[in-house]
């Protein structure tokens, strides 16, 4: 007589807490293969105001930290994730229709992007950062500042080492996050936010909403108290007309990471590639000081 | 059985007092702010980081022991809500007279502090067993009410008997700029004071910045204050070791200049014997042995009470207590 | 007697396990111990254990080690892996503190709240941080061009002091590792303990065998490995003497080397300081580990106008600085780390004595055994005494006033050293001036003794030449030579 194992529920991570839906509605998220996984919650644009209101009051503290307790809460996440790393690789592999050892290489991959990104955190400042050498007598300096709250949508396909590449970078710099993750492929999204829960990472710092992405993107891009947005997550999006969100976005002057194209239309990036500093320098704002110099 | 020092000064004293500290022949707003916008400034990081230092000492067997004790010997327990009535602040004096049931060699605090219309009750309570009674005056919390008021809220309590004032300065004097009403108001508060010592509230959580406690101290000792306080505990953050130090040197270096020795007195936030362990290290580390007794320092708290005798017991016992062995008052 | 006195709070010697003798750490495991030596408590002078003098074919060994391990293992490795070594590495540094903790105090002398709060967690914030640098170094503007990744030298020879014996050695082999170089480093003779019980940290992390190797011994091992045939690059912190020998070792051949020796740094005070932040700085600028610091602030140049009032509270600040036990968690001055340096502060305290300075200290009880020095302040000195121009590294403040921020400038300035240098006042343009004239690697305004893996360290002029620590500190363990591996990963 086998043992019948207790299902997990998918809920939302708002707030570092873990809510249904606001909706009260939830989809079925099946398999690579079209077999029934789970119920997931089917976010809603109130669900996606409650996480920036939790973003936003996570910002101060978070941005405020120093880039040492960033860093070492990223290499936490890390370290929780690679202690959970056969459940990642089960659940990435029913996701995505990957063999276990395919399976195994991708979450390997998101491990390691997420400490590649731990390890930036203090040293963004000393790359994006510098000295002017302006002429007078005046100390003159540039350096990276978050830029606050940043929307974030989760790229369709690649459900683990895809979010994961674009959630560190927003959150190495200190701004904090909504994310909408995959609509078709969000169970590793929730399975993640489990990680960061229990890896001192502050409530509100980043909040994955699931949901259908046509439904909340719209709703995400033009919300006055977000003040940048990811748009990867279009590529692959049923009825998700990108140009459309960054009109939106134009509304308070979003900064917009626009979607990699291939012959004009959305795609998703070659997770594999090195990241570069694009996504880091897509959310950071320079302030310039200036000092006089004299007895 | 506390005692602490104190002289009747008159208004016209302190001002004159003053104009010789200042070296003017006049006390105007102007000299006062020459005066104090020219004490050296604090920093911000440095005086952290120094009071986060001595709050890392090791206070262990017998020094916690005598630190647990002194720090009961100095506390003004307080109630100030507005539904105090007179059942409660009866037995907020039971809780006085007797900390700890289970053990007679508890120390008593030094002192009760209540509203002022609550003095007679207290005074009644307490009898002659040398605990004073401290009431808050001028329009405590927030001190926003005419001088007249101000007066005849502290002169009720010294009536009723009250032993020590503790009142609390008009911020927004302070932080408008405008030094000598605030110095006017406490050096008038003192001489309705009597004989009843008098402590200053700075209410330094809405002073904000260290150098402004700074100059808010030198106020209070100029204007004749007993005591600086370091808030009511009805607005945060209330008393911090960063701040506390600020005074501790205030208090020190003002001695050194006039030979006159004024009290400090943290109040709000502070539960823990922890905490009250830390404050007496900074007392003596930065102000000296003569201030490290209930004359010269108070904590005003609550809580803490129960905390150092929960303290007291597992020093006595070797366990760890629990509250079901210390009595609520 | 103090109204409040503090019982002893002893810390636990129990957690550390301190072997009776070593031997060296090479190839990845521990050799047999011979022709061993004492390395005592300075608080005691009890033998704490006995460990191995490093011959020259020690020093052999251990280059050929290092050397094997480069090429076959090390240089060939992906940065990102590399990486996760060094933040094992820094993880079990954190897990294991109190242990590093309470065996730096017992070996150096120094009191266990600093190396507590400051030794250790500082040392294992610089792996953490340069572990991050092990695969981005093509964004630390140090590529000949383009977006190369720099390369390594290969084997590097690290000698290091006794004064922070973890912190040094952290700081060292910390950027070697990052940037793909393995390692053979000699800690000092009197302090060998936290570099051998570091050896068992490499083993616990499974650092390939050969990326560090650890070789006990005195002057004549460095000496040895200094001028070994097969190590491409030396760092040597230490004095300025020794340092000198170096580059004199190396002229004429391939070897580079980075160099961080003494200095005779001067806090300056000005009327506007914050006085008692700054008598705080004073106090922390030279009596911090026993003012046995090569960025001390040893000299403090106070505004002739406020002398008095400064002095007046620095003695009094004096009045609670306690010296003791280096064990217990209340001291704030330990040890001297040995007889030979006790006895050059002494003599050089008399020389400026002699010299016509006035000395003060507050009354301290020192222990009968050990190596103790009180804290102590030289008033009434001038910049051509001795006790204002030579290194003491020792808890002595020299004082000296100046009226001028220029004259100010100029005395800070007039030293053969330019290592460090401490600016007290609240005028940001005037603290801002003064960066710009000292001539010293690190100018501390406000604070003093702040050190940050983000933030390079290094001397001008014979303080030394190479920088540690920050995007800066990458530099010198990077070249843009070619590569000597067929090959070669990132």
């Amino acid at each position: 007589m086998s043992r019948l194992d207790v299902r997990k529920t998918y809920k939302l991570y708002i707030g570092g807490k873990f809510p249904r839906s606001e909706s009260g509605r939830s989809y079925e998220v099946v398999s690579a293969a079209g077999e029934f996984l789970a119920n997931a919650a089917m976010g809603s644009r109130k669900d996606v105001r409650d996480a920036v209101v939790a973003a936003r009051a996570a910002l101060p503290g978070w941005s405020g930290a120093t880039a040492y307790n960033r860093g070492q809460v990223l290499y936490r996440v890390a370290e929780v994730l690679e202690g959970r790393r056969a459940q990642f690789v089960e659940e990435v592999a029913a996701s995505e229709g990957l063999t276990a050892g395919a399976a195994g290489a991708v979450v390997d991959a998101a491990i390691d992007r997420v400490v590649w990104y731990s390890g930036w955190t203090d040293k963004i400042a000393q790359v994006l950062g510098n000295l002017n050498p302006v002429a007078g007598p005046f100390f003159n300096v540039s350096a990276p500042e978050p830029t606050g709250v940043v929307g974030v949508l989760a790229p369709q396909a690649s459900s683990l080492l895809g979010l994961v590449s674009v959630v560190a970078p927003v959150i190495a710099s200190g701004n904090t996050a909504v994310v909408v993750s995959s609509a078709a492929r969000p169970l590793p999204a929730v399975t993640f936010s489990e990680v960061l829960a229990t890896s001192d990472v502050p409530g509100g710092v980043v909040n994955i909403v699931t949901a259908q992405t046509a439904e909340v993107a719209t709703w995400l891009a033009a919300h006055r108290d977000v003040n940048g947005i990811d748009l990867t997550g279009v590529a692959g999006a049923d009825g998700v007309d990108w140009a459309a969100l960054e009109a939106e976005a134009a509304g308070n002057l979003k900064r917009v990471y626009r979607p990699a194209l291939a012959d004009g239309a959305p795609v998703e990036p070659d997770w594999s590639a090195d990241p570069g500093l694009g996504r880091i320098r897509a959310f950071v704002e320079t302030k310039t000081v200036w000092h006089p110099k004299g007895l | 059985m506390v005692t602490v020092s104190t002289t009747t000064r008159t208004a016209q004293d302190l001002a004159a007092q003053a104009r010789d500290v200042l070296g003017v022949s006049r006390l105007t707003n102007h000299a006062l702010t020459s005066w104090l916008h020219g004490l050296p400034g604090v920093d911000q990081v440095g005086c952290e980081a120094r009071a986060a230092s001595l709050g890392t000492r090791s206070i262990k067997t017998t020094s916690k022991a005598w630190a647990i004790d002194t720090a009961i010997g100095m506390i003004d327990l307080t109630t100030l809500e507005g539904s105090d009535t007179v059942g409660k602040v009866r037995s907020l004096c039971a809780k006085a007279l007797v900390p700890d049931p289970l053990d007679p060699t508890t120390p008593r605090p030094a002192a009760i502090c209540v509203y002022g219309d609550m003095v007679a009750t207290a005074k009644a309570a307490l009898g002659d067993s040398g605990i004073h009674v401290a009431a808050v005056a001028t329009a405590f919390p927030s001190g926003r009410a005419s001088m007249p008021v101000k007066l005849a809220d502290t002169r009720d309590a010294v009536e009723a008997g009250a032993d020590e004032i503790d009142m609390v300065i008009d911020r927004g004097a302070f932080l408008s700029g405008d030094y000598l009403t605030v110095f006017n108001q406490i050096a008038e508060v003192k001489q309705a004071c009597g004989t009843a010592h008098l402590k200053v509230i700075m209410e330094t959580g809405e002073l904000v910045t260290y150098d402004n406690v700074r100059r808010a101290s030198y106020l209070s000792m100029l204007a004749g204050g007993d005591f600086i306080k370091t808030s009511t505990g009805k607005v945060q953050p209330a008393a911090t070791l960063p701040v506390t130090l600020i005074m501790l040197e205030a208090v020190r270096d003002w001695r050194d200049l006039t030979g006159s020795q004024v009290g400090v007195k943290p109040a709000g936030g502070i539960k823990t014997t922890k905490d009250a362990i830390k404050y007496l290290v900074m007392v003596s580390e930065i102000a000296g042995d003569d201030w490290l007794s209930p004359e010269w320092f108070r904590f005003g708290a609550s809580s803490l009470l129960n905390d150092l005798i929960l303290q007291r017991q597992k020093l006595a016992t070797g366990a760890y207590s629990g509250a079901d062995y210390v009595t609520i008052d | 007697m103090p109204k409040f006195e503090y019982a002893p709070a002893p810390e636990s010697r129990a957690i550390v396990t301190i072997e009776k003798s070593y031997g060296l750490f090479i190839d990845g495991g521990f050799t047999r111990p011979k022709a061993t030596f004492p390395t005592v408590n300075p608080a005691d002078e009890t033998v704490l254990a006995e460990v191995s003098q490093a011959g020259p074919e020690d020093v052999d060994k251990a280059v050929a080690a290092a050397r094997r391990a480069y090429e076959g293992v090390w240089g060939r490795m992906s940065g990102a892996e590399r990486g996760k070594y060094l933040f094992r590495i820094a993880r079990i540094l954190q897990e294991r503190a109190r242990e590093f903790a309470v065996l730096e105090t017992l070996d150096n002398g120094k009191p266990i709240k600093e190396t507590r709060d400051v030794d250790v967690p500082v040392a294992a914030a610089h792996f953490f941080y340069h572990a991050g640098w092990a695969d981005k170094l093509e964004y630390a503007g140090l590529s000949a061009s383009g977006a190369d990744v720099p390369r390594p030298h290969g084997v590097v020879g690290q000698v290091i002091p006794w004064n922070f014996p973890l912190l040094m050695l952290a700081w060292k082999i910390a950027p070697a590792l990052a940037t793909g170089n393995t390692v053979v480093l000699k800690p000092a003779e009197t302090t060998p303990l936290s570099a051998l019980l570091f050896a068992e940290v490499c083993q616990q992390a499974d650092l390939p065998a050969g990326v560090v190797n650890i070789i006990t011994g005195d002057g004549r091992t460095g000496q040895a490995l200094v001028e070994h045939p097969d190590v491409d690059k030396i760092a040597f912190t230490g004095s300025t003497d020794v340092g000198k020998a170096i580059a004199r070792s190396i002229a004429g051949t391939s070897k580079k080397a980075t160099l961080e020796l003494g200095g005779k740094a001067a806090n300056i005070v000005f009327d506007d300081a914050p006085l008692d932040q700054a008598v705080e700085g004073i106090v922390n600028g030279i009596f911090f580990n026993q003012g046995q610091v090569c960025c001390a602030g040893s000299r403090l140049l106070v505004q002739e106008n406020v002398h008095d009032q400064v002095v007046a509270k620095l003695k009094r600040r004096l009045g609670t600085l306690r010296v003791g036990d280096p064990m217990d968690k209340n001291s704030d001055l330990g040890a001297i780390n040995s007889k030979a340096q006790l006895d050059r502060i002494t003599s050089l305290v008399e020389a400026g004595v002699a010299e016509g300075a006035e000395r003060w200290s507050p009354e301290c009880t020192l222990p009968a055994k050990g190596y103790w020095f009180p804290p102590t302040v030289l008033t009434g000195v001038s910049q051509t005494h001795r006790v204002a121009t030579e290194e003491i590294f020792g808890p002595v403040l020299s004082v000296l006033t100046f009226r001028t921020p220029q004259e100010a400038v100029a005395k800070a300035n007039n030293s053969a050293y330019g290592l460090s240098a401490g600016v007290w006042t609240e005028k940001g343009s005037r603290i801002l001036w003064m960066a710009d004239q000292l001539k010293a690697g690190v100018v501390w305004a406000n604070t003093f003794n702040r050190f940050d893996p983000t933030s390079p360290f290094g001397g001008y002029k014979e303080s030394g030449y190479g920088r540690e620590g920050g995007r800066h500190g990458l530099e010198a363990y990077v070249t843009t030579a070619p590569s000597t591996l067929t090959g070669a990963a990132r």
